[in-house]
């Protein structure tokens, strides 16, 4: 063969090499959590929160259900019984956290200026300014939204989840992830029940076949009917988690 | 809002996966979302465009596979699919069920050159 046609069919093998390079997509096998960087923080902080025998709860509901009022009852009635502190977060304003202060409670506002949920490291950030030294319960009240913040694991041991009478009692059945995945929820306002048509026993029904495990609460937070009854189950878990902590007071 | 953000995730995931491979273009992305994941796939579709946009995910395709909610009931050992989100066993009754399905929120695979 002569070296000018060698030559040609050599550069014709690599040129074919080459489109052959470019046209292979590889196909990447990842399995990888959509959420694994928030899972990771979160992870993180449940570690410390056990090491330290921190009780932690998760407080999401709609905005105006009564978060920071149930906050302020749970403080009033818990501070001579446990150490807690408290995380607020709001997307501006300080105003919850200036609330909760007013029970001498340790408070951190956290502002998400225009984000619909609380995250894992804007928690783990918080806790750069909210000394856990002996901390036994933690509140972190979620932004005000009952969709996304379930979806953003904190590091807690459970999700509150607050409903009030007034928003209605299509709640349940509208947002079945958040509901689901709450370990208590607290029907606040269930004062005003003779003025809503609301189907208490629906509801129920409702909450209890999405999550049968699921402490259900009535309360009226600004009186703190039925808070009792929080209040005796939140010391319950936190003394648990002393107890695993190995810490004895 | 929640979606985009989602979204954004995900891009993140795929431009480090495509840096530690050399590669230099994201063609297709595989999704798997849970019905009971909070994520809403036709507003994920939706935020895509954005999200990929200027980033070596631009212009690839979103592929959403949902899976359904099921769960398993340990008190009898029935696997079952949740419907209307009521985790009763539907065989004995029990309410002690643990969930086995639909909480999914994972890149499954991309294509990438």
């Amino acid at each position: 063969m002569p070296k000018g046609a060698l030559a040609r069919a050599e550069g014709i093998v690599v040129q074919w090499g080459q489109a052959l390079e470019e046209e292979k997509a590889v196909e990447i096998n990842l399995q990888a959590n959509v959420l694994g960087a928030n899972a990771a923080i979160a992870q993180g902080l449940r570690e410390e929160f056990a090491r330290r025998g921190v009780y932690s709860i998760n407080l999401i509901s709609s905005p105006g259900a009564g978060k920071t009022t149930v906050v302020e009852r749970l403080c009033a009635l818990l501070k001579d019984k446990v150490r807690l502190a408290v995380i607020e977060g709001d997307i501006t304003t300080s105003l919850d956290a200036e609330r909760v202060a007013r029970y001498g409670i340790p408070v951190h506002q956290i502002n998400t200026f225009g984000g619909c949920h609380l995250d894992a490291r804007m928690v783990e950030r918080a806790l750069q300014s909210l000394d856990l030294e002996g901390t036994q319960l933690l509140l972190v009240e979620n932004v005000g939204n009952l969709v996304c913040p379930a979806d953003f694991d904190l590091g807690e041991d459970a999700k509150m989840v607050v409903l009030s009478i007034p928003e209605g009692d299509d709640k349940p059945a509208k947002y079945p992830a958040t509901f689901r995945r709450a370990a208590a929820v607290l029907l606040n306002k269930i004062d005003l029940l003779p003025y809503f048509r609301f189907d208490l026993a629906r509801v129920k029904r409702e909450l209890v076949a999405m999550n049968p495990q699921q402490r259900l609460f009535e309360t009226v937070a600004t009186t703190g009917q039925g808070m009792d009854a929080v209040v005796a189950w939140l010391v319950d878990e936190v003394q648990r988690k002393q107890k695993a902590a190995g810490i004895t007071r | 809002m929640h979606e985009l953000a989602i979204a954004t995730s995900i891009v993140d995931i795929v431009q480090a996966e495509l840096a530690k491979r050399s590669l230099t273009r994201a063609t297709e992305v595989k999704v798997v979302v849970g019905e009971l994941s909070n994520v809403v796939p036709e507003a994920l579709e939706f935020c895509w465009e954005v999200a990929t946009q200027e980033t070596p995910a631009a212009g690839s395709k979103l592929v959403i596979e949902t899976r359904p909610v099921t769960a398993e009931c340990r008190a009898c050992g029935h696997r079952f699919a949740v419907e209307n989100y009521s985790f009763l066993c539907p065989a004995c009754g029990s309410g002690d069920t643990q969930q086995t399905g639909g909480n999914e929120l994972y890149i499954e695979h991309l294509l990438a050159e």
